[in-house]
């Protein structure tokens, strides 16, 4: 009976120990060897070992340091075994002493943005670093990231391994860049963490066994960036933007599983406490005065939030919002939803004016929201053939089927 | 670590440059040369004559074949490389980026496959 008590505390440690210290212990071990793969295979060989040892022996009183004593003999056994000139002795002595520094203190140096900065260094596939982030900082495996990317786990696989071999082979640095570069690669760091949470966002309900916990991951790493960035206002405004997003999604889908746009939303079933947090960062980040994408885009959420509390008719203001994002965006995608703000301030045939200069654009021809507007817009004056049209395709572009079913709706309801 | 930086560019641009032109082009890579050397990362670097006096080599079934021609057809060719030792990529794009060759053409950074150790 006793045994078993152990086991289950040792195994309840090694889960709580893996949760709170996957990333932070691939992360120390890759930056001192610029080798992901390696880090990853040291520490799930690390987990397995706590696995075994940890009930008979019970759980060490550091755990963290534990797993980094073993992890880094792991990592200079297979350095030994391996060494086909590609670590030099004098290198491999080098990180020896700096990872055995790190696990006699005890203390395991936070090097996690270090590693989201390689992931998402320009030198490596701007596609690939979504991924690569949930992989080795949040410790998702392979078949789990294929499919909520909608590729085969082999294929993910493959391009995972390609790019964790980019970042060792051509020397891509563990460092958070200076201050002259830092702008536009901590944009790359975010838009990865924003890719990652779009995931978990086309998961509504939260059914999708792939994406559960993809838009919680998100966050995760957002207040990390938040944290080790000392409140960038860029930071700021992501975490502040994936809030507001995230407080709606219990409301997105009726009781029946159906579709309900925006406006239609019951605000009682909103978070609260998402929202007022959501206000208090978006305020912070703009004190600092560097206005960038995230933050507007997440003053954009607040005010469809205000709206949707108060009735306040802010049209106008959202418009002027989307002229400031566009300047820094230019986005397809930017224009789009000023046009459907410009249809409440002027109408829907100014609206359908602002979006005739998209029709001829390939990144609108596949994007449902596009075929929706148009639909939406046409149906306003009257063109209810062309509108038909519109939902015909926006409906065969969408993949969720409560938004299929939401459209076809909207089209029925359509006069002859 | 060890990288190489290659140059390509566009054939013939040089040729149809003023003399004061390719006076200026020499200056700067002239200057890029020496800025390398001062911070001591230099390895190596040579300009390569024009793809028009490639040729190429290939052995097949025992027999070789020799064409009159660069390897690849492009309207860029391979003009010239630097060889230089830095701490990382960021510093070797660092470099890439100052090399006069990235504003006339395009410079592809390669990590040297290293046999020490």
């Amino acid at each position: 009976m006793a045994g078993e008590d152990m086991s289950a505390e040792a195994r309840g440690m090694a889960d709580t120990v893996a949760r709170r210290s996957y990333g932070k212990l691939v992360a120390f071990l890759a930056a001192s060897t610029r080798d992901v793969a390696a880090a990853e295979d040291a520490v799930a060989d690390a987990f397995a070992a706590a696995l075994a040892q940890w009930p008979g022996r019970g759980c060490p009183a550091n755990p963290e340091a534990w797993l980094v004593t073993v992890a880094r003999s792991k990592i200079i056994d297979e350095a030994r075994r391996r060494r086909i000139g590609e670590v030099s002795a004098d290198h491999l002595q080098i990180i020896a002493e700096g990872l055995e520094s790190a696990a006699a203190s005890g203390e395991i140096p936070d090097r996690r943005l270090a590693l989201l900065f390689a992931v998402a260094h320009p030198a490596v596939d701007p596609a690939i670093s979504a991924p690569l982030m949930l992989q080795a900082v949040l410790g998702f495996d392979a078949r789990m990231i294929a499919s909520a990317f909608l590729t085969s786990p082999e294929a993910m696989a493959k391009r995972l391994v390609r790019a964790k071999a980019k970042i060792k082979q051509a020397g891509i640095p563990f460092s958070v860049p200076d201050r002259d570069e830092l702008p536009g690669r901590l944009d790359a760091v975010l838009s990865a963490i924003y890719a990652v949470f779009a995931e978990g966002w086309a998961d509504p309900t939260g059914v999708d066994v792939a994406r559960r916990g993809f838009t919680g991951e998100a966050l995760f790493l957002a207040r990390l960036v938040v944290e080790l960035m000392a409140g960038d206002p860029e930071a700021l405004g992501l975490l502040a933007l994936m809030l507001y997003a995230e407080a709606r999604r219990p409301a997105r889908r009726s009781a029946s599983g159906a579709f309900v746009p925006l406006s239609q939303q019951n605000i009682k079933m909103w978070d609260a406490s998402m929202i007022n947090e959501a206000e208090t960062l978006l305020h912070r980040a703009s004190t600092a005065g560097a206005f960038g994408r995230y933050q507007l885009e997440a003053a954009l959420q607040s005010a469809h939030v205000h709206r949707c509390l108060t009735g306040t008719h802010n049209w106008a203001h959202v418009v002027s919002l989307y002229d400031a994002l566009l300047e820094v965006s230019g986005s397809p995608v930017v224009r789009l939803n000023r046009a459907l703000a410009v249809a409440e301030t002027q109408g829907p045939h100014a609206a359908l004016a602002e979006i005739e200069a998209l029709s001829t654009d390939p990144r609108m021809a596949e994007y449902q929201p596009y075929w929706a507007a148009r639909a939406e817009l046409l149906g306003k004056i009257g063109a209810y053939r062309e509108a038909r049209q519109c939902y015909d395709v926006g409906i065969g572009l969408e993949r969720d089927g409560a938004v299929r079913r939401f459209l076809h709706r909207r089209q029925c309801a359509l006069p002859e | 670590m060890q990288y190489l930086l290659m140059i390509y560019s566009k054939e013939g641009a040089w040729e149809r440059m003023s003399p004061t032109e390719q006076q200026q082009g020499m200056a700067a890579y002239g200057a890029f040369t020496e800025a390398l050397k001062m911070s001591r990362v230099l390895i190596g670097s040579n300009r390569l004559r024009p793809a028009s006096t490639a040729t190429t080599v290939r052995v097949a079934n025992g027999k070789s074949q020799v064409l009159d021609g660069p390897y690849a057809d492009t309207k860029e060719q391979l003009g010239g490389y630097y060889l230089i030792d830095v701490a990382d990529l960021d510093a070797a794009l660092a470099w890439a980026a100052r090399c006069p060759g990235a504003s006339h053409g395009i410079v592809e950074v390669r990590p040297v496959w290293s046999t020490a150790g």
